[in-house]
């Protein structure tokens, strides 16, 4: 027999609650909605307040080379180049570090060195000691996460005071000893491709090892074994074995790394030069579609408004395009891109 | 890969036969000088050579940051306005002041609406289309491009209102939190241990009573998580603020109303705007605002981390 207490419990709800609820879902469905929405509001704003320009300019907007506001003629090859040019060489040296630094992690060789060094003292199994190698892998982890938080105007701020004064020496020796080479054909007067190259791949990088860590470490442990059970070295197991089977979710970190690459606008803006040049030589001055941007956008008038949109829906098409190719990939891999 | 161990299918059965003869026992032993394990010591180096050294720039940052900032860091920093050219003195008060208002603003549009979002996509069914969209389109803001946020701040507010505000700088960062808060919230949601979510159920708890008395509360660690990545990764923004909020050399309020229709400073692009002047002031000025915003954000950053370890789970 249910007592007059359990009743009131275990009651139905109320019509306001039942309301209440109707109304909640509603309005959850509803901002749904409004963010779908927003994201193609977003395309089409920037395509609509584009269409001026286009109109005006057409195609030959892609391919010209000149930028003169007083003329009114204006074309972003170089800077679509310069785009592409900073992005890719970036991408090289931020995956080599990158997909090193995730071996690095995925493969604990941190934790087996701090194990080995304790074997030493004969601590490897005290209390406390013996949490030590999981503690520094994780902190390793985390610091290289930390890479990724650092704002990029601080960046730029430590590429044009530190970076760019460290490598002009180097650089001014290599166009003088090698300046028939083209990538060494000018000399490194200050801002240029190479510190911006520079920065840009450190920023990279922790979306590099982040998502191909995860690839890595997703791999089967039975492969892994099934590899040392047939005598493989350690080398010949990441080299045969893991990197192949990791080999898509690795592909589709360095894909969105060329996207944050290719969108990423402070420390070239700071770094690049912002000059209107195609060059391949790493030493020149040159620009790319986010810097241009930075630059004219706070001083533009109605008529360069349209004009910098229509840059602004390449650098979309373009950004877009790389980022749904690598989160494809990825969802091919299974895997997640992190947060 | 040479198997040593493959020779060993060849051995003649009999009984008198040396059951290890054909195996090469020195092929066998692990030593510097055969090639194989010569290379994967020198490769196992080699990795561990390129992970320290891509370390180098974090620690190099903060040491600068810790060398440079630190020298010029005061309290007067806080309390007064950026000088005029040649100018001495100085300082970045109303920067500070101005992030604080134009994240403090986009958080006040981002986090209910990225909450709710994160809510509508764990709580409904797999096969909606809906949720996919929404998804995807997350999936899309996480790696756009924070200039074109900018842009579209641009072609939103500042053409429709007319001028460079605070709330158009606030609308570009909204844009760029909104897709963490509600991957994250959608996570958390998700990770509420499901006989929780049942015994609401079980108690006649409607939908909506079991997403504010159990789930939310539950999984509050984790979405404020990712509400405090989503500030830290705002408040050090500077390209959608370029040419929304611009920069202002004045307080950002007159008695205690904020002026949010104003031009307004801000941390990052008071650092941007600094560090091309040819005046030693204004470059020390830069790295003193950019230890302070490092600091803004490495706290943010490792504060909402740490509280992630709090969630309840079933895992």
């Amino acid at each position: 027999m249910a007592s007059t207490e359990s009743a009131t419990i275990s009651r139905p709800p109320t019509p306001s609650q039942q309301g209440l609820d109707r109304a909640f879902r509603l309005l959850c469905e509803a901002l749904g909605w409004l963010s779908v929405g927003l994201v193609a509001f977003i395309v089409v704003k920037i395509t609509l307040t584009a269409v001026p320009a286009f109109r005006l300019h057409g195609l030959h907007f892609l391919i010209g080379t000149t930028w003169d506001p007083n003329k009114g003629e204006f074309g972003i090859l170089p800077e679509i180049w310069g785009t592409l040019y900073t992005s890719t060489l970036s991408l090289i040296l931020g995956s080599l570090f990158g997909v090193a630094a995730a071996i690095f992690l995925a493969e604990g060789f941190l934790g087996q060195f701090v194990f080995r060094i304790l074997k030493l003292g004969g601590l490897e199994l005290r209390p406390v000691w013996k949490y030590l190698p999981d503690r520094l892998e994780d902190l390793l982890k985390n610091l290289i996460e930390l890479l990724a938080a650092i704002p990029s105007v601080v960046y730029g701020l430590w590429g044009i005071f530190v970076v760019i004064p460290l490598i002009r020496p180097a650089c001014n020796w290599l166009h003088a000893k090698l300046g028939w080479v083209p990538f060494f054909s000018s000399a490194l007067s200050g801002p240029g491709v190479l510190p911006a190259v520079i920065v840009l791949s450190i920023m990279i990088l922790p979306t590099i090892t982040a998502i191909s860590r995860n690839a890595l470490v997703a791999v089967p442990p039975k492969l892994k074994m099934a590899a040392y059970g047939m005598g493989a070295t350690r080398w010949e197991t990441i080299l045969a074995v893991i990197l192949p089977t990791a080999s898509r979710g690795i592909f589709g970190a360095i894909i969105l790394a060329f996207g944050r690459a290719l969108g990423e606008t402070m420390a070239l803006a700071m770094l690049v030069g912002n000059s209107n040049r195609i060059s391949l030589s790493l030493f020149s001055p040159a620009n790319t579609l986010a810097a241009l941007l930075a630059n004219n956008f706070p001083e533009a008038g109605p008529k360069e408004v349209a004009i910098l949109m229509y840059a602004a829906l390449v650098l979309l098409a373009i950004t877009l395009a790389v980022n749904i190719l690598g989160s494809l990939i990825l969802l091919r891999a299974g895997l997640q891109e992190g947060r | 890969m040479t198997m040593p161990a493959a020779t060993a299918g060849q051995l003649d059965p009999g009984p008198s036969a040396n059951p290890f003869a054909g195996i090469d026992f020195p092929e066998l032993e692990r030593s510097l000088r055969r090639p194989r394990t010569l290379i994967s010591v020198l490769l196992s180096g080699l990795v561990s050579t390129l992970t320290l050294v891509a370390l180098i720039p974090l620690f190099y940052v903060v040491w600068m940051l810790a060398w440079r900032g630190g020298q010029k860091l005061s309290l007067s920093l806080f309390t007064q306005l950026p000088p005029a050219p040649l100018e001495e003195g100085g300082g970045f008060g109303n920067a500070v002041v101005g992030t604080l208002l134009i994240v403090g603003l986009a958080a006040l549009v981002a986090v209910p609406f990225g909450v709710l979002c994160g809510v509508f996509l764990a709580e409904a069914p797999p096969e909606s289309r809906l949720a996919q969209a929404v998804r995807f389109g997350a999936k899309i803001l996480t790696g756009f491009p924070s200039i074109l946020a900018g842009v579209f701040a641009y072609g939103t507010m500042v053409l429709l209102t007319g001028g460079f505000s605070a709330v158009a700088g606030a609308v570009g960062l909204a844009v760029l939190m909104l897709p963490t808060i509600v991957l994250t919230a959608e996570d958390s949601i998700r990770m509420v241990p499901a006989k929780m979510r049942e015994a609401a159920i079980g108690m006649g708890a409607t939908p909506t009573q079991r997403i504010w008395l159990v789930s939310l509360p539950t999984a509050f660690p984790g979405i404020l998580t990712g509400i405090m990545l989503a500030v830290a990764r705002a408040a050090g923004e500077t390209a959608p603020l370029l040419f929304t909020a611009l920069f202002s050399n004045f307080w950002p309020f007159s008695g205690l109303w904020p002026h949010l229709m104003q031009p307004t400073a801000s941390l990052a692009v008071l650092i941007y705007n600094f560090s091309s002047m040819p005046f030693e002031n204004q470059v020390e000025l830069a790295w003193a605002a950019a230890l302070v915003l490092v600091l803004l954000v490495l706290t943010t950053n490792l504060a909402g981390q740490s509280l992630s370890r709090r969630q309840v789970t079933d895992r």
